[in-house]
């Protein structure tokens, strides 16, 4: 009796769990796998043949490709570093001031200011194109209302300026993530820990920061490592304002644009599905290190509050 | 408490003008757009912050882009990728999240773990061996190869998010549909899932985004003229007519509205299901 139950029951578990675990199996995890295991091969002729780190060794060491590799690279961990100072601060303010009692028009600002993240790249990386482009005169415009019209340069065309324009603009469009969440953690704080804090003095700007900027610790670290991951496997954007060759001079190269050229190929350079791999496998590696860095060194480490 | 509302006067003050101000910098790129995308060619470039006039008022834009692109098509295509993958994410996803959520069988949490890892790896990583994939299943240039791909990408979100809300479904009801002579089938489809109908459209509007603005699997795995996706489309058409503002505004315009729209219809449900935790 107990015995035909328990295998009654096995049946109906596998048919509502087949087919999630038979599309992300066959989609998700075995093409990965698959692409850290190409990595590892590489073409001699029509056929395919083992070549162990080789790939790799190429692009760390072989002066055509590492300097590209490295180049993407650094411009990557730049852009992170970019949405790590600009949009979570930004993002966090904005949830402090959203999240005060009493405030009026909240949900009109939380709606607004979450808009621009709906919309798809190629909206935004053209729509600041356009606007910052010198031909149209919207950016000198804006600039000569408030009297700085001499710091006007097209951004997006000068090296210098190029990637941390894109950052900035990319910053933009996704400060409303950050915002939410906190403003989540932040709602979640209970009342009684903040008239405690009021009983004992502690309000306004000195409250934030020494009663609620603790307690919401762990989102802050969720917020960083999504945003690590969400640049490191960044690509549209740039495509979009800037094309696959990531002008000007590839100032603008990330390591998405850069797989994208390796295994399609640009001009007269042929797609290589071997070197995609390996730029891919390593944009897997980095991603996985900061994934566990996060589980493993911060989480752990940051205290949790239970209410 | 009086006292504390008389001395955060000028802080509320001064908090709405910074949330103002970020409001205005949020919006006014969207608005240029679109209120230059109803003005003629001088008028763009003559006076590009006033919106238009009786006498710069111009459709030309809309007339060019409705003449040469295909856009009824690329919408089409979107439309139909976007709802079919989110019909499958929701159904798989909710079926295996009940699975994980009522059941206890051996590897319960190993296959969490597993789903869940899909989450923080992005699919994108595999996309060599997806396109091999799909040129040796004869799936390159169809809409199903990305309704599969957008399918797997949603999947680990929705099973983790709506595990979350399954296990808080009452036993009382389950049990009591059981002695009732229903089958587990049935618990799933007429009692459990109904139940957990807010959370299905949150996730809804969490996976709907992102496979509607996607342009990396269109540009790879179908950028056939028939398949070509609104985000492709719009890509490709603003690429070749740079030169011709009204209708790389029109086009610009044209793909915010629907999207603005539907935005303006859930942000509550959105936004609620954020605020709610869901997500973590």
């Amino acid at each position: 009796m107990e015995g035909t139950q328990r295998r009654r029951r096995r049946w109906h578990i596998a048919v509502f769990l087949a087919p999630a675990m038979l599309v992300y199996t066959a989609i998700m995890i075995l093409p990965l796998f698959g692409t850290l295991q190409l990595s590892l091969f590489t073409a001699d002729g029509q056929s395919r043949v083992f070549a162990g780190l080789d790939n790799f060794r190429r692009l760390f060491l072989d002066p055509r490709w590492s300097a590209s590799f490295w180049n993407a690279l650094g411009n990557n961990f730049w852009f992170f570093i970019i949405h790590m100072l600009v949009q979570n601060p930004i993002g966090i303010g904005l949830a402090a001031l959203l999240s005060s009692p009493k405030l009026r028009f909240s949900a009109f600002y939380r709606t607004a200011i979450f808009i621009p993240t709906i919309l798809s790249f190629v909206i935004v990386g053209f729509t600041w194109k356009l606007i910052l482009s010198p031909l149209w005169g919207v950016a000198p415009n804006l600039l000569d209302l408030v009297g700085l019209k001499s710091l006007f340069t097209p951004w997006l065309g000068k090296e210098q300026y190029a990637l941390t324009t894109l950052g900035l603009i990319s910053v933009w469009q996704f400060v409303g993530i950050p915002m939410m969440l906190i403003y989540a953690a932040l709602l979640s704080i209970p009342d009684e820990v903040i008239e405690a804090a009021e009983c004992d003095g502690i309000t306004g700007m000195s409250q934030f920061w020494k009663i609620k900027l603790p307690l919401i610790l762990p989102s802050i670290g969720i917020i960083s490592v999504l945003t690590f991951v969400g640049n490191f496997n960044a690509f549209d954007l740039i495509y979009s304002a800037q094309g696959a060759l990531a002008g000007p001079n590839y100032s603008t190269d990330i390591l998405g644009t850069f797989l994208y050229r390796t295994f399609f190929g640009f001009q007269l350079q042929t797609g290589d599905p071997y070197m995609g791999s390996t730029i891919a496998s390593m944009m897997f590696f980095i991603i996985l290190a900061g994934v566990c860095l996060y589980l493993f060194a911060i989480q752990t480490r940051l205290r949790r509050y239970q209410f | 408490m009086s006292s504390k509302a008389t001395t955060s006067l000028p802080r509320t003050i001064a908090a709405h003008a910074i949330l103002l101000l970020y409001t205005a910098i949020a919006l006014f790129p969207v608005l240029v757009i679109i209120v230059n995308s109803f003005k003629s060619r001088n008028a763009i470039f003559r006076t590009p912050l006033s919106p238009p006039t009786a006498e710069t008022f111009d459709l030309i834009g809309y007339r060019t882009v409705l003449a040469q692109g295909d856009f009824l098509l690329y919408f089409q295509n979107s439309f139909v990728v976007t709802v079919a993958s989110l019909f499958f994410v929701l159904l798989f996803g909710a079926m295996a999240a009940f699975a994980l959520a009522e059941y206890r069988f051996r590897g319960n949490t190993l296959m969490g773990l597993y789903l869940a890892l899909g989450i923080m790896i992005p699919i994108r990583l595999g996309t060599v061996a997806i396109l091999q994939l799909m040129v040796a299943s004869g799936l390159v240039n169809t809409l199903t190869a990305l309704i599969l791909v957008y399918t797997a990408q949603g999947l680990p979100l929705c099973v983790f998010i709506l595990s979350e809300f399954m296990k808080q479904v009452s036993d009382d009801l389950k049990n009591a549909g059981r002695i009732d002579g229903l089958s587990e089938y049935r618990i799933f489809f007429r009692l459990v899932l109904p139940l957990v109908r807010p959370a299905m459209a949150t996730v809804a509007v969490f996976t709907m985004i992102p496979i509607w603005n996607d342009l990396w699997f269109p540009l790879i795995l179908a950028p056939s003229e028939p398949t070509k996706t609104i985000t492709l489309g719009a890509q490709l058409f603003i690429g070749q007519y740079v030169t011709n503002w009204n209708a790389v505004l029109a086009a610009l315009s044209l793909a915010i509205l629907p999207v603005l729209i539907l935005y303006l219809f859930f942000s509550r449900q959105l936004i609620r299901g954020i605020t709610s935790g869901a997500v973590k």
